[in-house]
């Protein structure tokens, strides 16, 4: 069987480390807060300029003026720090932000990452993502292995406006684990119950080692 | 010089023009400035060019100002809220310039600090780059971006005092310092204009020098995404 976008959230949340500052996308990577290992200290960073992100509020405790970068209500924790955006993007741009866990349209075995638009359908931005990808430590991939119509978007290129080239260091798929290597991905782990078969029928990159 | 005028009408007095490029603070619809987006929607200015992260939502933020056709071109780094925008925008009637969040926030930095340009990581390999400078610095290229000076800044905070030193409250500070810093004038509208010497001078999140007037008025502050979780019961 696949990893399910949980058991996806909890891979991804392994390869946290005690200390870090992480900035996790919108969708799966969102859950990663839930698997947050015992005795790992994570600060999450929201680029609308926030770090400590808490919990959803309880019902009638939202504040309109306490949102994540989508635009969700959230609470503050006791370690949390408010900020303008651009000393946000500095944090981000300067590399204080030890690892972004971001959704993917495509990522080719170069770490390319292509995630913010589809010509000739809608145009909605790219939001933080460009500088994400450009600044952060680490650029991990979280995302379903294929598309809805059984095509690879593990690509040995992307077909897509890129948001950042060479970027991506980790892809985490409903397969398996893949490092972003010299000359093409390294599968260093299978999702339980994938052969090694069925992983490479699915992959358009070149797999290596 | 008193900085405090009674509405946003008086407070946008003699400073809008047709065609004009304006800075707006606010994130999503949060942090928005309400009062002046209505202001300019009664005084009608057509033609405006807007830096602001997004275009607000249907019938509320800069999305009234979409409604009414005022404005031009948008820039922005997220758009996706907004049917009335998709449906300019895909009939050709409306431009979009999209900048990367932290470079949209670093060009209006940048431009209210005296900077015309500056060089990212950002955006390179991308359309982004596309047409602007690149240059390597210790192996790595980066892509010159210009700093952004608009005609007016428009701006929402939490609390000022008369001479327009201001505070904001939680994430609701976002662009808005730096949407205030690039204005060649900036009109703010806040929660509660404080007496001379309440506010600690060491808690002022933007000092009064980048204010130039300055509105108190009842706010809206519409949720855009409403999460919550359970009581444990």
């Amino acid at each position: 069987m696949p990893w399910t976008r949980e058991q996806m959230a909890a891979r991804a949340a392994k390869d946290l480390q005690d200390g870090w500052y992480v900035n996790l996308g919108i969708g799966i990577p969102t859950l990663v807060s839930n698997y947050i290992p015992e005795g790992i200290s994570v600060t999450l960073q929201s680029e609308n300029g926030m770090l400590g992100m808490g919990p959803f509020p309880f019902e009638g405790e939202e504040d309109p003026d306490l949102i994540n970068a989508g635009k969700q209500t959230i609470t503050e924790l006791p370690q949390t720090s408010f900020f303008d955006s651009a000393t946000s993007f500095a944090m981000i741009r300067g590399g204080k932000i030890a690892m972004a866990i971001l959704g993917a349209m495509e990522v080719s075995e170069e770490g390319d990452l292509a995630n913010w638009m589809i010509p000739g359908k809608l145009v909605k931005g790219m939001g933080g993502a460009m500088d994400l990808v450009a600044g952060v430590g680490r650029v991990v991939v979280v995302m379903d292995h294929t598309n809805k119509a059984g095509e690879s978007k593990v690509l040995k290129k992307c077909t897509l406006p890129l948001t950042g080239k060479g970027v991506v260091n980790k892809i985490i798929t409903n397969l398996g684990v893949m490092e972003v290597v010299k000359g093409g991905l390294k599968l260093v782990e299978l999702a339980d119950g994938v052969g090694e078969a069925e992983f490479r029928a699915a992959t358009e990159a070149t797999l290596v080692g | 010089m008193k900085k405090v005028y009674k509405d946003a009408t008086a407070a946008l007095d003699g400073l809008l023009f047709d065609g004009m490029l304006i800075a707006a603070g606010g994130f999503g619809l949060c942090g928005i400035p309400e009062l002046l987006i209505d202001g300019i929607k009664d005084a009608g200015t057509k033609n405006l060019t807007v830096a602001s992260n997004n275009a607000g939502v249907d019938g509320f933020g800069l999305g009234i100002l979409l409604q009414t056709r005022q404005i031009k071109k948008m820039i922005s780094s997220y758009v996706g809220e907004n049917a009335e925008f998709m449906r300019q925008y895909l009939a050709g009637e409306l431009e979009i310039e999209f900048n990367p969040q932290g470079t949209l926030a670093e060009r209006m930095r940048a431009g209210g600090a005296g900077i015309p340009g500056f060089y990212t990581r950002t955006g390179v390999g991308t359309v982004i780059a596309e047409g602007k400078e690149l240059k390597e610095f210790d192996g790595k290229v980066y892509v010159l971006e210009r700093g952004l000076v608009a005609d007016l800044a428009i701006v929402k905070a939490w609390k000022a005092d008369p001479s327009g030193n201001l505070v904001f409250r939680k994430a609701a500070r976002n662009f808005n310092p730096p949407a205030a810093m690039c204005g060649k004038v900036c009109v703010v509208e806040v929660e509660e204009i404080v007496p001379l010497g309440s506010l600690d001078p060491d808690h002022i999140h933007l000092p009064g020098v980048y204010v130039h007037r300055l509105i108190q008025g009842k706010h809206e502050k519409r949720i855009e995404q409403r999460t919550t979780r359970k009581r444990a019961s």
